[in-house]
């Protein structure tokens, strides 16, 4: 029991994190789905991640304005500089690997960009696009 | 009346003597207390404000900030400065509670002291906008903060403070990247 327990955990852990990625991508794409949405799109999320949205202020906001252009290369906050690492899960192997994370992330930046919360429908095509590059 | 006297002197003496074989014994925790006025900020001690606040900026200490200034930026994280920073309500109100709890004035260390008012403020309040902020850094040119590309803005503490996230800000530890140590 305890030997089985020891290997297992040892798989669990070697498994690579790209994997991990698609454990939790799956695992959102679900939940979207039970709230009606499906089925996703990567050329979709394509077009999302690049289309501009009017800010109240008159900025031209997209998810590229902090994210970069390419999502294996990342980006730098348009305001602060700072920089954000790539959102590519097979150029950065963290992201998309927490649901938790994911969701608080959509949340904000839909809202920033957008000046509204993402529907599930847009969410999943979005989580596409990003693990397809 | 007498009986009401003596009675009243009999517990100031009680009062005095308890008092006396206390400080016999160990000293009073005040006395300890204030002996160990700590240098600096009190170190952020919070792992929940530490990965959420400190994942986007540098994770200000508590003690920048008057317990009123916290409240107000936590009660408008969907406009943060500009970007949205909402939490999950767990993670707000454990954040906000340390903030409030640990804020200026609420904790012993020399530098929290000197923050405890934000002076006027236009929106939320700025730790780089407090009286006390503006006069120790009133000498520092444009050029080496605001206008060079390593450092920014004065929100990056830790640009140019070596020891900032150890809560220490003093002068000697300070190196302005491409500028080299403020010699003042």
């Amino acid at each position: 029991m305890n030997r089985l327990f020891v290997i297992t955990s040892h798989l669990l852990l070697s498994i690579p994190l790209a994997y991990a990625a698609n454990i939790t991508v799956d695992e959102r794409l679900g939940a979207y789905q039970a709230e009606g949405a499906g089925p996703f799109s990567a050329e979709n999320g394509k077009l999302l991640w690049e289309g501009k949205h009017s800010a109240a202020n008159g900025d031209s906001r997209s998810c590229t304005s902090c994210h970069g252009s390419s999502l294996k290369q990342g980006g730098n906050h348009i305001r602060t500089g700072k920089p954000i690492k790539a959102m590519s899960p097979t150029a950065n192997p963290e992201r998309l690997t927490d649901s938790k994370k994911v969701e608080k992330w959509f949340k904000r930046n839909c809202k920033w960009a957008w000046g509204r919360e993402c529907t599930p429908q847009e969410k999943g095509d979005l989580l596409r696009y990003m693990q397809s590059q | 009346m007498r009986t009401q006297k003596s009675l009243t002197l009999l517990a100031l003496l009680a009062m005095g003597t308890s008092g006396a074989v206390f400080s016999d014994e160990r000293s009073y925790p005040l006395d300890r207390w204030a002996s160990r006025a700590k240098t600096g900020v009190t170190p952020v001690a919070n792992p929940t404000y530490q990965q959420e606040c400190g994942s986007c900026h540098f994770p200000y200490q508590p003690g920048l900030l008057p317990a009123y200034a916290w409240e107000q930026i936590m009660g408008a994280l969907s406009n943060h400065y500009g970007d949205n920073a909402e939490l999950s309500p767990a993670d707000t109100q454990g954040i906000r509670n340390y903030l409030l709890n640990n804020a200026a004035g609420r904790t012993h260390s020399s530098t929290s002291k000197r923050f405890t008012h934000t002076g006027r403020t236009n929106g939320l309040p700025r730790i780089s906008t407090t009286p006390y902020f503006i006069k120790k850094h009133d000498e520092i040119p444009a050029r080496m903060v605001s206008s060079n590309k390593q450092v920014r803005s004065f929100s990056h503490c830790n640009a140019c403070h070596t020891r900032a996230a150890e809560g220490s800000f003093r002068e000697d530890e300070v190196v302005i990247p491409g500028v080299g140590r403020w010699e003042d």
